[in-house]
């Protein structure tokens, strides 16, 4: 019972893993830009879709999509104002993404949103049983989304003309620069790729808890956690990483105690760093990460 | 119509020519032009706690905490001098402050003890975890710094050792506060000036050209892995002594220790002040602290207060406060036209 248990949160954490790490994946995998500001954009998406439809009182859809949209915006103005200045410098590239991230989120906090009455509506009410563990919809959603969202990528980043343009970029800035891809423009859209995603990813998981100013630093490690894992630039390894620790970490909160689940991940950026920085799938680059 | 451009040539003084060489001791006007700048960074600090009844004990608390910090600053730009970025000082704070916790509970020693064998003992530990992982370069090392104090503070909370989340309180005091500031003043114009000398050494030389190019001294012979640890040794040594330092001084430990403000604030301080000076992280940090001090009734909204700063800085002025400042010392600036091109 308690295995059935564990299976199918499993699931569903593995899922909620991926989810939150796909933008923040996917901008690194695309502009080698680590977008530290990952946990400040994917808590503002989730307080301005709250904003929107209990203050201004619009349907809970519309202010979704608006919140999806505005966090994208973002993601191209950080590019554009914070980001274009300091490309290349990597430092630089982290201090700045994560000052705009901290100063989201802290943002917030001063502007009072702590309290338990910030939560989002899921999109569908209920539960259903699986195998006699009850599950409700939004965590079934959560994992169809999660589906979705992942074949979509892979197709937009294998198939389409301008998800191959991003890819050619990263793999290599000049030849891409000099078949008529430009930089910048590469880049601010694969931050605002990346924004949207996270947004995508607070509205849909962030319905099943309470909003609190502290998940925008967990999802930040947990996006570093995943990526680190599954290596970047691969869909494959994102899922891969997100259901390793997934398993891992419902599997260490069952049977050691729940205190574990966040050293789990922690140690998984700990221990993957230093034994094989590339990700467990990552391909070589060897000489770039160590000596 | 010729349109006439300008642009701004900067020239170095005179004495600053001159001073850079030999001819320095050659007249009163260039030694203090040489010693004047830090001669009075150097009084105006050590004065700083015989003025207690002037300032009042709230400034005083304000400097102690200001010096702690530039020590974490130093630590993370000698660091950097090696090519080493770390976002994570709070790891050696939070190992110095624990481990004096540690021993003056276990075994009853006093701070004066506990103080200098948590410093020496918190940089041999915080080396050995960081060894296995110096081969990491650029972002990679940013990124597992980044996560270990996090990871020490959730391994505490859930192994419940030294005192768990409620931390190890009722640690001995040191003697008085006057003390304490000239403990941790000492400490930050020693690290200061001391680490620049090392930097200028041949020792410090071979440090520097790892930042700059490691795979070149690699082929030179020099096993680089061995140096970078003996770096992160010396830089750990200011940051565990702080953490140490201000356990007794709060005669608390608690997981605070590994937050990430120790790690943020000394890594604005160094952005502020620039990167590569020393004397910029002590200036970043003298500005930093004592500013939060003042923006305290804004609540959480210095926090952006000091994002902001952290970004203006990284984006508009990247060489820092200090390198501005000793141009402006060192060198005069005039408008001068441009020379006219010929198509």
């Amino acid at each position: 019972m308690e295995l059935v248990n564990v299976l199918v949160f499993g699931l569903v954490n593995s899922a909620v893993l991926a989810l939150t790490a796909m933008g923040f994946s996917l901008t690194f995998g695309l502009s080698g830009v680590a977008n530290f500001a990952h946990g400040g954009l994917y808590l503002l998406a989730g307080y301005t879709s709250w904003i929107l439809a209990n203050r201004l009182n619009l349907p809970f859809a519309v202010s979704a999509v608006l919140a999806v949209i505005l966090a994208a915006l973002l993601g191209a103005l950080i590019y554009r104002l914070v980001l274009m200045p300091v490309r290349g410098i990597v430092l630089s590239e982290v201090i700045a993404t994560f000052a705009v991230g901290v100063a989201i989120l802290e943002l917030f906090r001063w502007m009072g949103f702590v309290t338990y009455e910030f939560n989002l509506r899921p999109f569908v009410k209920g539960s259903v049983e699986i195998a006699g563990v009850a599950v409700d919809y939004q965590r079934i959603l959560i994992i169809g989304i999660g589906l979705v969202l992942a074949a979509g990528l892979w197709y937009f980043t294998r198939r389409t003309r301008i998800g191959l343009a991003l890819r050619g970029m990263a793999q290599d800035e000049y030849t891409a620069l000099s078949v008529g891809i430009e930089s910048d423009w590469a880049a601010a859209l694969s931050l605002a790729l990346g924004a949207g995603l996270a947004a995508v990813a607070a509205l849909s998981i962030l319905p099943l808890g309470i909003i609190s100013i502290n998940i925008g630093y967990d999802v930040l490690l947990i996006a570093l956690a995943v990526t680190v894992l599954g290596g970047l630039e691969s869909t494959t390894g994102l899922v891969a990483g997100a259901f390793i620790l997934g398993y891992a970490m419902t599997f260490t909160s069952t049977y050691l105690g729940p205190q574990w689940m966040e050293a789990v991940y922690m140690a998984a950026i700990v221990l993957v760093l230093a034994v094989k920085p590339s990700g467990l799938f990552g391909k070589s680059k060897e000489l770039e990460e160590r000596v | 119509m010729v349109k006439r451009g300008y642009r701004k040539e900067r020239l170095d003084r005179g004495i600053k020519a001159r001073s850079d060489d030999i001819f320095a001791i050659a007249s009163w006007r260039e030694t203090l032009y040489l010693i004047l700048p830090r001669a009075a960074v150097i009084v105006s600090l050590l004065a700083f706690p015989l003025l207690k009844d002037v300032l009042g004990h709230y400034w005083q608390n304000v400097m102690l905490i200001t010096c702690t910090i530039a020590l974490l600053a130093l630590s993370w730009d000698l660091l950097a001098s090696v090519g080493l970025v770390s976002l994570g000082q709070a790891l050696f704070f939070g190992v110095g402050a624990y481990l004096a916790g540690f021993l003056s509970r276990t075994f009853g020693w006093t701070p004066l003890l506990t103080i200098p064998a948590s410093t020496v003992a918190g940089a041999l530990l915080c080396t050995a975890i960081l060894f296995p992982v110096l081969r990491l370069r650029g972002i990679y090392f940013g990124l597992i710094t980044f996560a270990l104090p996090l990871l020490m503070m959730r391994m505490i909370e859930a192994t419940k050792i030294l005192g768990g989340t409620e931390g190890l309180s009722g640690l001995p005091p040191l003697p008085d506060i006057t003390f304490e500031l000239y403990l941790v003043i000492t400490a930050a114009l020693v690290c200061a000036f001391g680490f620049k000398r090392l930097m200028d050494t041949d020792y410090g030389l071979v440090l520097r050209a790892i930042r700059d190019n490691d795979r070149s001294v690699l082929a030179s012979g020099i096993n680089i892995q061995w140096y970078k640890a003996q770096a992160v040794f010396i830089a750990a040594l200011p940051g565990t002594f702080a953490g140490a330092f201000l356990t007794h001084h709060y005669q608390f430990v608690g997981m605070p220790a590994f937050a990430l403000d120790f790690s943020i604030l000394p890594l604005t301080s160094v952005v502020i002040g620039g990167a590569g000076t020393f004397a910029g992280a002590v200036l970043g940090a003298f500005i930093l602290v004592p500013l939060s001090e003042v923006l305290r009734a804004f609540g959480t909204l210095r926090v952006v207060i000091y994002c902001s700063f952290l970004i203006i800085f990284t984006i508009g002025l990247p060489e820092g406060i200090f390198r501005f400042i000793e141009r402006k010392y060192h060198q005069f600036e005039r408008v001068v036209p441009l020379e006219e091109v010929r198509a």
